[in-house]
């Protein structure tokens, strides 16, 4: 009972083992479906996916948006959703000199921050949700 | 040195427009006629609060620190004014050079601290309280009096080891994003981080007012701010990587001219 929950969280934040499959990973890092709702609202808070200080998406609500990379808009059509999984848990898989931070990498990192340090930017679940709803942008800007 | 009030300001990167389009190209440092301060980012409102003495927040420090440079501390009780005279004559041009490497040290201070060198060693007086009021006070009314004046500091035997080092550090990725400042102020400055346009992160201005600080504040607390939005470990307080980053920083903006007190968003 302790083990469990003394591990728990500790598991909930190491990453998992993945498999990448040319450009792709093709199995969902939990096993399962992400919520497109949740995920929308992950890219949608600048704290949490911190996707809007680089990228604009059709999320009319955050006025505050970046202009350092692509509209979101479409993405789920430009890319298969092991793409994007992959684009969201390394980028640097995907192009080597990329500014997109690796939200699913806790390797290869220098001088983090003691808050942040051993921790992937999302959780497996969280990248899911931010998949299932990047699959949604079904339309070019 | 205990750096207070730095905590969760981070840079906070916000408001909205649109930008060119290219990713990923990694530049090269930006040519010294492509150079551009911050100052040239800001909005009509903020630049004239910058130009006007009467609505320059920093003034309000820079009168502060003229009454500190007459005033007599420490076991020598000696002024700043006793050993330097009029500051307008003497200081003119100081702040434009610095950081400067210190011959003892054998390493660059910048101008805060070799104020505070004055204050322990000349003064004998106790240290000032780092990114307190008497120091920035002080710093501001130094950097005033080079206000106007090209950015001087030139590399050479003395500085280059110092320089080159404080590149390193600014073109190497550090923190969980992953990002180094290059990434940022060369490669993408005038694009929007969320809304905020990125500048080119010449250090002209320092110390400046900035309006999301609401204070006056550093050069290592702009870095600091910077440092932990890239979320990285910000250096200890007073730390050497500090002043090689600002020696870099004001060697890159060489020529420029100085706008201390600055004005930023
Ligand atoms: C620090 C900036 C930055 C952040 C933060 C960032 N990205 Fe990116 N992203 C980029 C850049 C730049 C590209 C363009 C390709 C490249 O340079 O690698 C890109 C490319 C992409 C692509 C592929 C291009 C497309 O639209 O088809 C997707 C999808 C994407 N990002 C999604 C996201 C999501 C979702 C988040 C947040 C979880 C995010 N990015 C956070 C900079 C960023
Ligand atoms: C007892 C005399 C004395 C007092 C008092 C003194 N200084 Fe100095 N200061 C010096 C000397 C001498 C130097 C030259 C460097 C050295 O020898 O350490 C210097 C250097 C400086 C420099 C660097 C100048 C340059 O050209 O690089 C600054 C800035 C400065 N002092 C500011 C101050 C301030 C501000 C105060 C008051 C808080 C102060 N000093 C008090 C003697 C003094
Ligand atoms: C993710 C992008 C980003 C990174 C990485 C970054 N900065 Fe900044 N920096 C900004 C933005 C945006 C501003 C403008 C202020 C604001 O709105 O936060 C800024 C402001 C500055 C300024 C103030 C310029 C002025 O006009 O006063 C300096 C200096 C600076 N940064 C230096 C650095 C250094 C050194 C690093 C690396 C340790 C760094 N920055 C990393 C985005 C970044």
């Amino acid at each position: 009972m302790l083990a469990l929950t003394m591990t728990a969280p500790a598991l909930a934040m190491d990453p998992q083992p993945y498999a990448v499959v040319g450009d792709t990973i093709p199995l969902s890092l939990t096993g399962g479906r992400g919520d497109p709702a949740k995920g929308r609202s992950i890219v949608a808070t600048r704290t949490q996916g911190l996707c809007l200080l680089c990228h604009s998406g059709p999320i009319p609500e955050e006025r505050l948006q970046g202009t350092l990379a692509p509209n979101l808009a479409g993405a789920g059509s430009r890319s298969t959703e092991g793409q994007l999984r992959l684009r969201i848990v390394d980028a640097s898989r995907v192009n080597p000199d990329t500014i997109m931070p690796p939200y699913y990498r806790t390797d290869g990192l220098e001088r983090v921050s003691k808050s942040f340090a051993g921790k992937p930017i999302l959780t497996a679940e969280e990248i899911e949700d931010v998949v299932a709803y990047l699959l949604t942008l079904r339309e070019a800007p | 040195m205990s750096r207070q009030g730095l905590v969760a300001l981070a840079c906070l990167w916000i408001a909205g427009l649109a930008g060119l389009v290219s990713w990923g190209g990694q530049a090269a440092e930006i040519p010294l006629q492509d150079r551009q301060s911050g100052y040239q980012l800001m909005t009509p409102e903020t630049r004239a609060m910058q130009d006007d003495d009467a609505a320059n927040p920093g003034m309000l420090w820079v009168l502060d620190g003229e009454a500190l440079w007459q005033r007599k501390d420490g076991r020598a009780n000696l002024s700043c004014a006793d050993c330097h005279g009029d500051a307008r004559q003497s200081m003119k041009g100081v702040a434009a050079r610095y950081p400067a490497v210190d011959p003892g040290l054998q390493k660059p201070v910048d101008l805060e601290q070799r104020i505070e060198m004055c204050r322990t060693e000349k003064q004998q007086a106790p240290p000032l309280r780092a990114e307190g009021k008497d120091l920035l006070a002080l710093a501001a009314y130094v950097a005033r009096q080079s206000k106007g004046m090209p950015i001087a500091v030139v590399e050479d035997d003395h500085t280059r080891p110092f320089i080159s080092a404080g590149r390193e550090i600014y073109e190497r990725r550090q923190g969980q994003l992953n990002l180094s400042c290059a990434n940022c102020h060369d490669d993408n400055s005038g694009k929007r981080l969320a809304g905020s346009p990125i500048p080119q992160a010449h250090p002209t201005g320092y110390p400046l007012y900035r309006l999301e600080w609401q204070t006056l504040g550093s050069l290592q607390r702009r870095l600091r701010n910077c440092l932990v939005g890239m979320r990285a470990e910000p250096y200890a307080p007073g730390a050497p990587e500090y002043a090689e980053l600002e020696l870099y920083l004001m060697w890159r903006a060489r020529g420029m001219p100085m706008e201390a007190p600055g004005v930023r968003p």
